[in-house]
């Protein structure tokens, strides 16, 4: 049982949670995950590693409310327990001084670049930052990012802050303008990372991408979290959840994460008359 | 005054087949007293000879078979458990899937005549009959002070535990999974191997000292070389949980399963119970298993119990090749199970959504036997068909889980990833032993506990010998 200790409200949807799991904070990396299951009924579901602490013994994670589970794991307090959570999963992120480096956070992924931008600066690189969501009350670790970061844009769809449109349209403007780019790491929707890796292409900026397929056990064993990568079948779990984004089939991606979209519709109309 | 012997095993209740693909209750209901006395009268007491094999010689573990049998013959039910527990520590479940026909069975002297004295059978019956009264707890010997870490909880792991504990070692097991049994839990079906069998096993084991931490994969929460700082000797049992594909275009199209997805979510995290369980399942009207295997037949005959119109075993070669144990063929036959033999799939082809739709398949002749003495499977140019299938499960094997061997440098592997050990379990690494399918491929549980026992042995040599 792992006892959440923290819990902070980023915003209406979005939710942080500091949690006791003392074997995870030790190891843990930039770009790894951990997979947690709330319930005996529970599903197990992947959640990146935001920050950690050694010291405290406490992993913190940012979750989106999308479905059931995430949902649940919302309305959840201080002094609650989660009944399984493990980790970290995955491969950490190749952190080295690449020169200017490029963060793109969409939605629920401008919290998951943060460890990985504190890192990369860490090792002397130049950050620049573009951050997006759907409207202002939606933009979360804007001051943490701001702090760590050289240069930080913002994008907001509905035009309540920053740029109004994507933050695609950000990066293309710095593509166009000429700017010096020596890496670009996106982390948000399949389709945010899409669009970010085609733009980057043409100018041969290589473009790391986390991505995000419906996992189980997250330790190699079943492969429901196989992607494909430059034309060879990947498990996200283990041989990522970073990976080239020029080289990867976003395509198939977004057809997989659909697999189950009639279910967890049920599941999440049965836990709002099932309570 | 000598009785006739009766020629067949007495029959097993069973679930009638019409009635249990509506369910994913246990298929075989197992014997009454009665039933199991009767059975052990069949048993000849043969003593072993030299050069004649007997049922021990085929054993993995080595049960005394013919002591335990008499046992039951005369009631005394309480020393017949005591016997197969001396060898066997896990006789619930391997009186249930042990592959009996080619082990103890096989070698039994009734079977030259008649059919075997059904030993399987008749071991499940004490170990239920235990259970059903309340598991007696062997006494704890005396800690002899040293720890040993177990990786994985499959019936490798648990054996070994189990074995160090009554010795009197410190053990502790790590288990990436949120639940202990290996494929106990994950793999196996529920109607083949109910769970709450598992879950007693696993009770009895920590009952004897061991204590189980889920939650921990080794290789990433921890290393085995952070392992043995903290303790004196590490086995490894994780298994071999790397499904094989077949690599051939639209494996990834969406309603193409690996059997380990499909049965990790059946079982492990019941998604036969969706939505009462959060976790789903999505099965089509005409599914194809792909494969011969115990892990094929239980794939399709699941996918019945989930709904499914029409279920398929694809296999390339005839059913004489099929390694399936012959009980479970011989189930999935009766409910249903469409067999499509010397049939091969090479596309699978998806619908605008991404679903797939359709496999194209090509049919299959039997040449000379290969190097596994099992005929070579060949296509047939030009016969080349298209099969409508909505949901496929590809279950044509394992290869042993990397996650170790990758995070343990010192480690030696052979060619197909399997950790490489001696004759007693010990690997290339100091301090480190191993066992099971991560040393061997797929095998069988029986085979995982018997390295576990071997392991054991080796350990409490190398542990003892030292101080
Ligand atoms: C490596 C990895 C790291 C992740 N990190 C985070 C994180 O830090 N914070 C966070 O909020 N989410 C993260 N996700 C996504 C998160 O796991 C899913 O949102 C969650 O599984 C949804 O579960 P649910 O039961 O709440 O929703 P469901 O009922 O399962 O799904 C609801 C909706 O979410 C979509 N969805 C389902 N699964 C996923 C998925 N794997 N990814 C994206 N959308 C999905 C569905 O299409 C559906 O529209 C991560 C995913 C991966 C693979
Ligand atoms: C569907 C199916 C049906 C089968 N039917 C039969 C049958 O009828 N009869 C029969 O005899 N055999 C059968 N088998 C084969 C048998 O189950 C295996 O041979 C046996 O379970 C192997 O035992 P093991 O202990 O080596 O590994 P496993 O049972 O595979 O257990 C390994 C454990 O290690 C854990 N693990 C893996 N990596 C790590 C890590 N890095 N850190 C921590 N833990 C880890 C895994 O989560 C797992 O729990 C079947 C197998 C399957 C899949
Ligand atoms: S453990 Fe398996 S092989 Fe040994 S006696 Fe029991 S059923 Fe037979
Ligand atoms: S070989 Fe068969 S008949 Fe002989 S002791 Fe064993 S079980 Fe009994
Ligand atoms: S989640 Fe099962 S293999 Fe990656």
């Amino acid at each position: 049982m792992y006892k959440i200790v923290a819990k902070k409200d980023l915003a209406s949807t979005i939710k942080l949670f500091e949690i006791y799991a003392p074997r995870v904070a030790k190891k843990a990396m930039p770009g790894q995950f951990v997979i947690l299951r709330l319930d005996e009924k529970g599903e197990r579901i992947p959640l990146t590693i935001t920050d950690w602490s050694k010291e405290k013994g406490t992993v913190t994670v940012v979750v989106l409310e999308a479905g059931k589970t995430t949902k649940k794991l919302a309305s959840m307090k201080v002094g609650d327990y989660i009944l399984n959570f493990v980790g970290p999963l995955g491969k950490p992120a190749e952190i080295k001084n690449y020169g200017t480096v490029v963060f793109v956070g969409g939605g629920v992924g401008i919290a998951l670049i943060y460890p990985e931008v504190r890192a990369f600066k860490e090792a002397g690189n130049k950050i620049i930052t573009i951050i997006g969501a759907r409207t202002k009350d939606l933009l979360i670790f804007e001051e943490e990012l701001a702090k760590l970061s050289d240069e930080l844009y913002i994008a907001t769809d509905d035009g309540s802050k920053g740029h109004h449109g994507f933050v695609s349209d950000l990066l293309k403007k710095l593509l166009d303008e000429g700017k010096h780019i020596d890496l670009v790491v996106a982390v948000g929707p399949v389709i945010m990372m899409k669009v970010i890796s085609n733009l980057t292409k043409p100018y041969g900026i290589k473009t790391i991408v986390s991505l995000n397929p419906i996992m189980v056990d997250g330790t190699g064993m079943c492969g429901s979290c196989r992607v494909i990568v430059g034309g060879e079948t990947k498990f996200t779990c283990v041989d990522g959840p970073e990976f080239d984004g020029h080289l990867v089939d976003f395509d198939n991606l977004i057809a997989r994460n659909q697999r189950y979209l009639e279910e967890e519709k049920l599941a999440l109309e049965r836990m709002k008359t099932h309570g | 005054m000598a009785k006739k012997i009766l020629e067949k095993k007495v029959p097993m209740p069973e679930q009638s087949p019409k009635e249990r693909i509506k369910n994913f209750d246990e298929v075989a209901l197992g014997y009454t007293v009665e039933m199991a006395v009767e059975e052990a009268k069949r048993c000849l007491q043969c003593k072993p000879k030299e050069g004649q094999k007997i049922c021990v010689d085929g054993c993995p573990v080595g049960v005394n078979i013919p002591a335990f049998i008499k046992c039951i013959r005369d009631r005394n039910f309480d020393e017949a458990i005591r016997i197969i527990k001396e060898k066997n520590n896990l006789p619930a479940i391997c009186g249930r899937v042990c592959p009996y026909e080619r082990q103890c069975e096989m070698f039994c002297t009734l079977g030259k005549k008649f059919e075997p004295v059904a030993i399987g059978r008749l071991e499940r019956f004490v170990a239920d009959w235990e259970l059903s009264k309340g598991v007696k707890i062997p006494e704890k010997p005396q800690p002899n002070g040293k720890k040993v870490a177990v990786v994985g909880s499959g019936p490798a792991g648990l054996t070994v535990a189990a074995d160090l504990a009554k010795l009197g070692y410190e053990v502790t097991i790590f288990e990436a999974l949120h639940k202990p049994g290996g494929v106990l839990v994950y793999g196996i079906p529920e109607f083949r191997l109910p769970k709450r069998i598992v879950e007693a096993e696993v009770e009895y084991i920590k009952k004897l000292g061991v204590n189980i931490v889920c939650d921990v994969v080794v290789g990433k929460t921890v290393t085995v070389d952070e392992l043995l700082e903290e303790f004196d000797a590490v086995f490894i049992g994780t298994g071999a949980g790397l499904p094989n594909w077949m690599n051939i275009p639209g494996e990834n199209l969406n309603g193409v399963y690996s059997a380990n997805e499909f049965l990790t979510r059946v079982n492990l995290m019941k998604a036969y119970l969706f939505p009462e369980y959060d976790t789903p399942i999505k099965i089509g009207k005409k599914v194809a298993t792909i494969g011969g295997g115990n892990v094929a037949m239980d794939c399709a005959r699941t996918a019945l119990r989930l709904g499914a119109e029409e279920s398929y075993i694809v296999y390339r070669r005839s059913e004489k090749e099929m390694p399936a144990r012959l009980e479970e063929i011989e189930r999935a036959k009766e409910e249903g199970v469409i067999f499509k033999l010397l049939t091969l799939p090479i596309r699978f082809i998806g619908d605008e959504k991404g679903w797939v739709k359709q496999m194209e398949c090509v049919k299959m002749k039997l040449g000379e036997p290969d190097s596994s003495g099992r005929r070579k499977p060949i296509p047939i140019p030009g016969s080349e068909f298209l099969m409508d299938v909505d949901t496929v499960i590809v279950a044509i094997g394992q290869s042993p889980n990397p996650l170790i061997p990758k995070t343990t440098p010192d480690l030696k592997t052979g060619r197909k990833g399997e950790i490489l050990v001696d004759e007693k379990q010990k690997t290339s690494k100091a301090k480190v032993f191993a066992g099971g399918d991560i040393t061997t491929g797929d095998a069988t549980v029986i085979a995982a506990m018997g390295a576990g026992k071997r392991a054991a042995q080796a350990i409490h040599e190398f542990l003892s010998g030292k101080s």
